[in-house]
């Protein structure tokens, strides 16, 4: 089935954030520091303020007063060691480059962006941190763990500590990631509209209408019933909209400055330094294993960076402590804080980072010991959970390497490396393997049925491209037994019944049981309407109702048949609303989607050029609702990957604490010539401990794997090795 | 972005009196640099003056060679039977340029006028002395993998980021302008300039003057050439480095004539002429194109992370000439 909004995004008749034209509509533009640490002394908006069509200059001088500002850090229960999100125009402190230091608000765009360039801002600095190697000695344990030492991000130990060091054979390397940027088509926008003081309504690039709306209500000391978060179309986000952002805060205030709706977009530069990316990540592995191929032991170890004001934490050694049947584990999660911006998770987040680290130093065990690093793999392979003991849910990651061994080729690769040539071109193979938790949430969803014969679902959801509406629109009509066409799906709306934020690959784990289950539900509904004076529908249970043109009728009976009409005419409506949520599978068992990716790449002798001539990715993500829509998701999850080994690096001048990447021109994402055409292969075994449709997730699979198989390629293909991505021409000549 | 006024003349005299009689006025044709640079304000004209209707983009044979007016559109000149008979090397540089898409947008003279990518150029934030001269070279002990190996100076070590030009030095082309004082030629290796002392001047046209065409004489170099760019994906990015070469190669394998040049090392597009006197009279064969790229590297100079450069080139004009021969 093909994507029930393609149509409307092809044509530009999709309405994203900053589209909305709203009566008075007025537009905005931020203007950043130029310093990355120290304060304001002098802010001249003089200048700004009297530029045609400006209606305000909004700064730390004369913002209103956010209420929430004041509280946040004050709930006992929410520590503020943590930190909370920066609060824009607060102070005059200046904490990353590029900070939001001004707002101005004009009548349209141009007006606003000329008056912006007006502002002239004087400070005093102070000196900065923004290299992490020069602060790794600063590097600590996250408060989380401080606090609790059950979390995910404490150390962790099974059998002996840094066992490896006195393996027989091992071997010990650092690897690093830069920093890379989310960097969707659509850039982070806002428009925002206090429809009555106490009464807020945004369109908002976001991953969760109600984080959003609950964020925002907090900020403003509203009841969330006072604030609505509309995000009906999201042009991608890759995690960069999983949180509540400065920008939209400033937003929110200039339209209460103005009192008009405001629409703020921020540019390709400001994506770089406010909006979050993926936190430059300093790794060490260690891995010993047995001449016959057994790992007896891995210590894996890594200093993430985050911002001063806030501590983000991902899950970079999750993969390492369940993928491999290793003895004697150890993992250390350590961060430093940088005057720079808060990452936020990018997508595949962490564990496609430890993948890196992981999946390289198993290439390099394997070579080391002479070994196909598939073999090597299928040697460590775990048929339970090495981390907690438990089975796991599904695991069908074998399937999953045979496929993809073949349609890569892999007979043809060669242990030594440098061994295959094709012209000027040496050529070589690698894999890579990515694992990442099914996680599900409780979610909501409601029903009813429409004159006409239409099912309407509405359910608070996003989609921020991996084809959520379409899914879902599959899932009712397979419930329901009715065509697509006679589905409406509606999402992105925060007054719609609650779900969760649209991330962690779980959309379709939590959604699609609360659409399913809403589908029964409505089913019963109609059934007993039908049955006031129907007895074969008194009798009848609810899996035998069958919805057909115009008519609802049984299975079991086909001469019941009852006219929507009828059905609508009753008091009360048809709606239904329903929550499906996880039950207690998750303590009995360990449950995962598993991916492994193949590459096979060219280098060029002379000048070091890497291509990916052809990518294959294979996953065990349980349950395949939409084979297009999944084999799509699949691909682009795959061709960032490319991204990320290959060329995506941000860079600062640390001298200046600012980012010398600040466009596509410096920040290179693959580009079609880029990327081969990925093949995709899915189990589609069922799951049916993570829920009734049996889906595992998809979105970070795709991702987590990719780096190290082209990695592992470059090397097969060289002999180079190369442990900081990207993997430049530099660094092969 | 500023406020500036726009003008469209009809007649090359109109243009070129309006920037002639304002120092603070721009010819704008494809805008596809100008219009960025305007808007993160690194370039802030009073006035444009729009040259896309002077009767400027004929490509026309003329006697000895060939004139490309300098409206002509980059995608325009790669495809035209003319140029890919007669110079295919700069078809093949044009192709490696930026995008189809900027390619439909960008003119001859505008290509030749591109501003350096430098990211210390672009941040007005930050120091740079082609943008405020004065403020230092950010990226002389900045982040310099894309910086100059040649002819740079302590002021500024950027480079230009054309691909089409390497093609037309190579080619010996000559610049046709139109100033106040009257047309003149340029040879096209003296159009653009050192950074020296005064890096914010990148050629050496005079104020008001006007590109007007593109001269590129007959040569025998309509078979063995090749445009070597290398970038960090395949599409779409500034080169790390390219090469251009042109070979005319007897049937003794000998090599007549040659002609190389190197795109971003330097503030200018850098002809190779040592390298192509080492080439000539020898074989064609990868021995002597490794002796003639040693010769081409004499005097390169790295930064801090531009030292790849100094193997990379050696490596890409073998490349490149051995693709030559082989075409």
């Amino acid at each position: 089935m093909s994507r029930v909004d393609g149509r409307l995004k092809v044509t530009g008749a999709a309405t994203y954030s900053a589209e909305y034209k709203l009566p008075g509509l007025a537009y905005a533009v931020l203007v950043g520091s130029t310093i990355a640490k120290g304060r304001i002394t002098g802010l001249d908006t003089k200048a700004a303020a009297g530029a045609p069509g400006v209606l305000a200059v909004v700064t730390h001088l004369n913002s209103p007063k956010v209420p929430g500002f004041d509280t946040v850090g004050k709930d006992p229960s929410q520590p503020a060691t943590v930190g909370g999100p920066l609060k824009i125009f607060h102070d005059d402190k200046i904490r990353f480059n590029d900070q939001p230091i001004a707002l101005v608000v004009a009548d349209t765009l141009e007006r606003a962006r000329y008056a912006a360039g007006l502002v002239k801002a004087q400070y005093a600095q102070e000196q900065h941190q923004t290299n992490l190697e020069a602060n790794k000695p600063r590097a600590f344990l996250p408060t989380s763990a401080q606090k609790n030492p059950k979390s995910p991000m404490a150390d962790y130990q099974r059998g002996q500590a840094d066992a490896y060091r006195s393996g027989a054979i091992k071997l010990e390397n650092e690897y690093v990631i830069p920093t890379e940027v989310h960097h969707p088509m659509e850039l982070q926008a806002i428009t925002a509209h206090w429809e009555a003081p106490d009464r807020l309504t945004i369109y908002d690039k976001t991953q969760g209408t109600l984080a959003t709306r609950r964020d925002f209500a907090k900020e403003w000391n509203l009841p969330e019933a006072n604030v609505k978060v509309i995000a009906t179309f999201v042009g991608g986000a890759f995690g960069n909209a999983l949180h509540s952002w400065p920008h939209e805060s400033a937003a929110i205030i200039a339209a209460k400055v103005v009192n008009r709706p405001v629409q703020l977009m921020l540019t390709r530069e400001q994506m770089f330094t406010m909006v979050g990316y993926r936190p430059h990540t300093w790794q060490k592995l260690g891995m010993s294993a047995t001449a016959d191929g057994k790992i007896t032991a891995i210590t894996h170890e890594s200093i993430g960076q985050t911002s001063t004001y806030e501590e983000f934490t991902e899950s970079t050694l999750a993969q390492t402590r369940m993928m491999y049947q290793s003895p004697n584990l150890t993992t250390r999660y350590r961060l430093a804080a940088l005057d720079i911006g808060s990452p936020i998770w990018m997508r595949g987040p962490g564990e496609a980072t430890g993948a890196f680290a992981l999946e390289s130093a198993m290439d390099e065990m394997a070579y080391l010991l002479k070994l196909d690093p598939m073999e090597f793999r299928l040697r460590n392979y775990t048929d339970q959970d090495p981390e907690n003991g438990k089975p796991w849910s599904t695991k069908f990651l074998k399937e999953c390497y045979q496929a993809g061994a073949e349609r890569v080729g892999w007979s043809k690769r060669k242990l030594e490396p440098g061994a295959l040539r094709d012209g000027d071109w040496l050529v070589g193979y690698g894999m890579g393997v990515g694992t990442f938790g099914a996680h599900r949430g409780g979610a909501h969803a409601s029903a009813q049925l429409l004159p006409g014969g239409t099912v309407l679902l509405q359910c608070a959801t996003t989609d921020i491209g991996p084809g959520t509406g379409t899914a879902m629109t599959q899932i009712a009509a397979d419930t329901l037994g009715l065509p697509p066409q006679n589905i409406r799906f509606e999402l992105g709306h925060s007054d719609y019944p609650q779900a969760g934020t649209q991330g962690g690959s779980s959309t379709v784990n939590s959604v699609g049981p609360a659409v399913q289950e809403a589908c029964l539900a409505l089913k019963d509904k109609l059934r007993q309407l039908a049955a006031t004076g129907n007895a074969a529908f008194a009798a009848a249970k609810k899996e035998d109702v069958v919805l057909a043109d115009g008519y609802l009728t049984l299975s079991t009976n086909a001469a019941a048949r009852v006219p929507y009409a009828d059905l609508l005419k009753q008091v009360g409506g048809t709606a239904v609303v329903v929550e499906a949520k996880p039950g207690s599978e998750g303590q009995a068992y360990s449950m995962y989607s598993f991916s492994v990716h193949f590459a096979e790449v060219r280098v060029h002798v002379l000048t070091g050029e890497v291509r990916v001539s052809k990518l294959v990715s294979c996953a065990d993500a349980g349950t395949i609702i939409n084979q297009k829509t999944a084999a799509n998701q699949m691909k682009g999850g795959a061709v960032g990957g490319i991204g990320m080994a290959l060329m995506e690096h941000a860079i600062i001048d640390d001298r200046y604490g600012r980012y010398v990447t600040k466009d596509f021109a410096d920040y290179h994402v693959p580009v079609h010539a880029d990327a081969p055409a990925v093949e995709v292969f899915f189990v589609n075994q069922p799951d049916y401990h993570v829920n009734a449709l049996g889906t595992k997730g998809i979105g970070e699979i795709a991702t987590i794997g990719v780096a190290p198989a082209i990695a592992n390629a470059v090397f097969n293909a060289t002999g180079k090795r190369v442990r900081e991505l990207p993997i430049t021409p530099d660094k092969l000549v | 972005m500023n406020p500036f006024q726009y003008v469209r003349p009809t007649k090359p005299q109109a243009a070129i009196d309006a920037v002639a009689k304002d120092p603070n006025a721009k010819f704008i044709a494809g805008g596809t640099n100008l219009v960025d640079l305007m808007k993160r304000g690194v370039m802030t004209p009073q006035k444009l003056v729009d040259i896309n209707r002077l009767p400027l983009a004929q490509i026309e044979r003329q006697a000895g060679g060939l004139r490309i007016g300098a409206l002509a559109l980059n995608s325009a000149v790669a495809d035209d039977p003319q140029v890919r008979a007669r110079q295919p090397l700069l078809a093949l540089a044009l192709n490696a340029g930026a995008s189809p898409q900027l390619r439909n947008m960008a003119t001859v003279g505008g290509n030749m006028l591109q501003r350096t990518r430098c990211a210390y150029f672009y941040d007005t934030s930050m120091p740079c002395n082609k943008r405020a001269p004065g403020t230092g070279c950010g990226a002389l002990e900045g982040v310099n993998r894309m910086h100059a190996i040649f002819g740079f100076s302590d002021k500024c070590i950027a480079v230009h980021p054309s691909d089409m030009s390497v093609a037309l030095v190579a080619l010996d082309a000559t610049v046709q302008v139109s100033g106040p004082k009257g047309p003149r030629s340029i040879p096209f290796a003296d159009f653009h300039r050192l950074p020296g002392d005064t890096p914010e001047k990148d050629t050496n046209l005079e104020p008001g003057e006007l590109i007007t065409a593109v001269d590129i004489p007959d040569g025998p170099f309509t078979k063995h050439v090749h445009y070597q760019k290398v970038r960090e994906r395949a599409s779409y990015a500034f080169a790390l480095l390219s090469v251009a070469a042109a070979l005319d190669i007897d049937g003794t394998n000998t090599i007549k004539a040659a002609r190389l040049a190197m795109g971003g090392v330097a503030h200018k597009p850098w002809r190779l002429a040592a390298a192509e006197q080492a080439l000539v009279g020898k074989p064609a064969t990868e021995e002597t194109f490794r002796q003639a790229a040693a010769v081409a590297m004499q005097g390169a100079k790295a930064f801090k992370y531009n030292a790849y450069k100094l193997k990379m080139g050696p490596n890409a004009i073998v490349q490149a000439l051995k693709t030559a021969a082989a075409a």
